[in-house]
């Protein structure tokens, strides 16, 4: 059996190597498929900061509707909502909505909005010159704050896309609380439905 | 073939080490073959019961016995310890017990590290029956995510005994793959003079392709189990949008190795039904290279098909339309595979001894399971069928009367050859005909309560699937207790006292190494290699 001692231990050194490998592939699959979605726009994220070297060619033979949305992560104590439910644009226009958040309780907390855009084959097409989910938003205690959003949807779209839809979710940036929001029975309640005092602007 | 245990090279031959250490230091694989199939038969009932608590509470609309929380335990453990503690040990054990014996090797290539895989496996699900005692006594939740265990219900909103279950998981994980690594050792250098790779059994084949699939696969659950441990518990945000993340990435990852994962669970079983159909047909079988590659292409085609139990998700139409034809294109290869079994029985001697019952039970039942697959596998009517008792019809066709068939088969194929006795062939066709006549029972009211619409992992239904559910029921009352047929038949068969001596051959048309030792197989076998002409 000597003979094979040492054919077993190529085996299983060959077959360690396979074993680690896989694991690491497991992981690479994380950025693989953030890849892959932003190729595809699969899972609705839209790219970073739109930087444009020339105005982009307005097409005025189209309009697409864009919808706003509004969500909060479960335990973000704050009111939102877009101040326009929906606007009308021509691909290639560049254009200024606005969102407004209010942190009801009496804490300083950190958010950060993420922005998710259906169809996911839109995603790709649709660029932000100005958003609020660039960077983390602070909001006071009892602080009100309106916030910016302006975005160009590239006349490259499909011509099958007629609506648009724009949703963000504003999440706590994690450690940025403590655990006393879970408990905070007030502020579990809140919900973007509740009215905020700021009157709606038809655009 | 000439298989002479010469015995003057070995002294010691079937000297045994006594006692408990026999068990607890085992290097022999037979030894730890048999450890591993009463481990996997012990973790059947646990599981069982298990599934007759689901079964208990579905007799009726309404809650009965358990509350939902509970319920979802229930799913959840019976699912884990079913996949992971009853079909898996038990093919590791048949490979540890038949992989040297059919090729003519005198043990495992890595004795050692053979005792070490199964030892990890009774503290692996020690972890996991623990977090469900302490349930019962009131301490917290057992995980009941559902055996998927998808992310955010296993990170974010994941029981505290999350962390033991994710423990366990990379132990069992770890157990695999070092059974898997044995095998293909074995495989690969131990084979005797003349056994050729065209030449082994199929079931060598198919534990040998398993064994790659597994230590591909695993180590990929084992990273997703780690992505979950550390959102769980050191802040990282792989699963966790708020943090960047994504949970459908969860579904990927799990499905990359849930998919070949259920091949894992299938293969070893087309093994056993391709030694057994040809055996009692009494003919060699049919188109054994077709097999092979059928085995291989299989092995392939589960890799790029993970996608397909995700179709609900939200891909794009072209994402779908790949994965549906990837997932379509498997049935050509098990098409292969249920012909040859079929052509193997063409106009041969057919005996229908308990083994040959179950295999053909197994191609029969298990091709149903292959068809409603193939239903799911298209986009439009998955959309209907997803997460609906169809689903569940489907894979316990494909697993209890396709994987745990096989195993049944297998057992009492090989039984004779590892106690030296035949089993009671009255009892073993009472339990063959009273679990497929009430599997069926079980099983097939199923598929018309999912098309219906009942969803699966409710504990609660609505009025008009109250017929089908209690008929249901009844049948697992009668599959899960005619399984103490099997357990008595097995005791009476290894106590020999009221049962007749296996001859080494022990069926007519056997054919293998295997048959040519004496019954029972000795404690040491083929220390000196056989040769295979």
């Amino acid at each position: 059996m000597n003979n094979n001692s040492d054919g077993n231990k190529k085996v299983l050194r060959n077959l360690l190597f396979v074993v680690v490998g896989m694991f690491g592939f497991g992981f690479a699959l994380v950025p693989l498929y953030d890849v892959f979605c932003d190729l595809t726009g699969l899972n609705g994220k839209t790219g970073e900061q739109y930087v444009s070297d020339a105005p982009m060619q307005i097409d005025t033979s189209r309009e697409i509707k864009v919808e706003f949305l509004a969500n909060l992560n479960d335990g973000m104590p704050w009111e939102f909502k877009p101040l326009t439910y929906s606007v009308k644009v021509h691909p290639g226009e560049a254009t200024r909505v606005e969102y407004v958040a209010r942190n009801k309780t009496n804490r300083d907390i950190v958010g950060q909005a993420i922005p998710s855009v259906t169809p996911g084959q839109a995603a790709a097409h649709f660029q932000k010159t100005e958003c609020f989910c660039f960077t983390e938003q602070v909001l006071k205690a009892g602080e009100e704050k309106i916030m910016p959003v302006i975005f160009i949807v590239d006349p490259s779209i499909d011509e099958d896309v007629h609506e648009i839809s724009l949703s963000y979710t504003f999440f706590i940036k994690p450690g940025s609380e403590d655990a006393k929001v879970k408990t905070d029975n007030m502020a579990m309640k809140a919900r973007p439905s509740v009215a905020l005092s700021t009157p709606l602007t038809q655009h | 073939m000439s298989a002479v245990i010469e015995e003057h090279h070995d002294e010691h031959h079937d000297h045994k080490p006594t006692g408990i250490g026999r068990w607890l230091f085992s290097t022999n694989h037979k030894d730890i073959g048999t450890m591993y199939l009463w481990f996997s038969f012990i973790m059947f009932f646990v599981g069982g019961t298990l599934a007759l608590v689901i079964r208990a509470e579905l007799f009726e609309p309404g809650l009965q016995f358990i509350e939902p929380e509970l319920f979802n335990q229930m799913t959840t453990l019976h699912g884990l310890i079913m996949v992971f503690g009853v079909i898996m040990p038990a093919f590791v054990g048949l490979a540890n017990w038949m992989v040297p014996l059919m090729i003519g090797a005198p043990d495992m290539a890595l004795p050692r590290m053979n005792n070490w895989s199964f030892w990890l496996l009774p503290g692996a699900f020690g972890l996991l029956i623990a977090s469900l005692v302490m349930s019962l006594m009131g301490m917290g939740s057992a995980p009941n995510f559902g055996w998927t265990f998808y992310a955010p219900l296993s990170t974010t909103y994941g029981p505290d005994s999350t962390d033991y279950f994710i423990f366990s998981v990379h132990m069992m994980g770890i157990s695999s793959i070092m059974g898997a690594i044995n095998i293909i050792a074995t495989i690969i250098n131990m084979r005797a003079p003349g056994m050729t790779y065209m030449k082994m059994p199929i079931f060598v084949w198919t534990w040998f392709i398993t064994a790659y699939l597994l230590i591909a696969v695993m180590p990929v659950l084992a990273g997703a189990v780690t992505m979950m441990l550390t959102d769980r518990n050191f802040g990282t945000s792989f699963f966790s949008a708020a943090g960047g993340g994504d949970p459908v990435l969860f579904q990927h990852v799990f499905w990359f190795f849930g998919h070949p994962e259920v091949y894992i669970m299938i293969l070893p079983s087309f093994g056993i039904i391709s030694q057994i159909v040809p055996t009692f047909s009494r003919k060699k079988i049919f188109g054994y290279s077709s097999m092979v590659y059928a085995t291989s292409s299989i092995a392939f085609l589960s890799f790029i098909v993970w996608a397909h139990h995700m179709f609900t998700t939200g891909m794009p139409v072209a994402t779908e339309l790949f994965f549906m034809y990837a997932t379509m294109l498997i049935a050509v290869p098990t098409g292969v595979k249920v012909f040859n079994w079929v052509s193997t029985m063409w106009k041969g001697s057919l005996t229908f001894e308990t083994p040959m019952l179950f295999a053909i039970a197994f191609i029969f039942l298990f091709t149903i399971g292959g068809f409603t697959g193939l239903m799911l596998s298209i986009v439009p009517a998955d959309f209907q069928y997803h997460d609906t008792y169809f689903v569940v019809a489907h894979f316990h066709y494909v697993l209890v009367t396709g994987a745990l068939y096989g195993i049944f088969a297998a057992v009492y194929f090989w039984i004779p050859k590892w106690t030296g006795n035949m089993y009671d062939e009255k009892l073993g066709k009472l339990h063959f005909w009273v679990s497929t006549i009430s599997v069926n029972v079980l099983f097939f009211p199923m598929h018309f309560v999912g098309l219906a619409g009942m969803p699966r992992r409710i504990p609660d239904y609505n009025m008009q699937f109250a017929e089908f559910n209690a008929i249901a029921s009844v049948g697992a009352f009668v599959f899960g207790f005619a399984q103490l047929i099997l357990l008595y038949n097995i005791i009476k068969t290894i106590r020999g006292r009221r049962t007749e001596k296996a001859t080494d051959k022990v069926w007519e048309g056997a054919e293998g190494l295997e048959w040519t030792l004496p019954s029972p197989a000795p404690f040491h076998s083929f220390t000196t290699p056989p040769t295979v002409k």
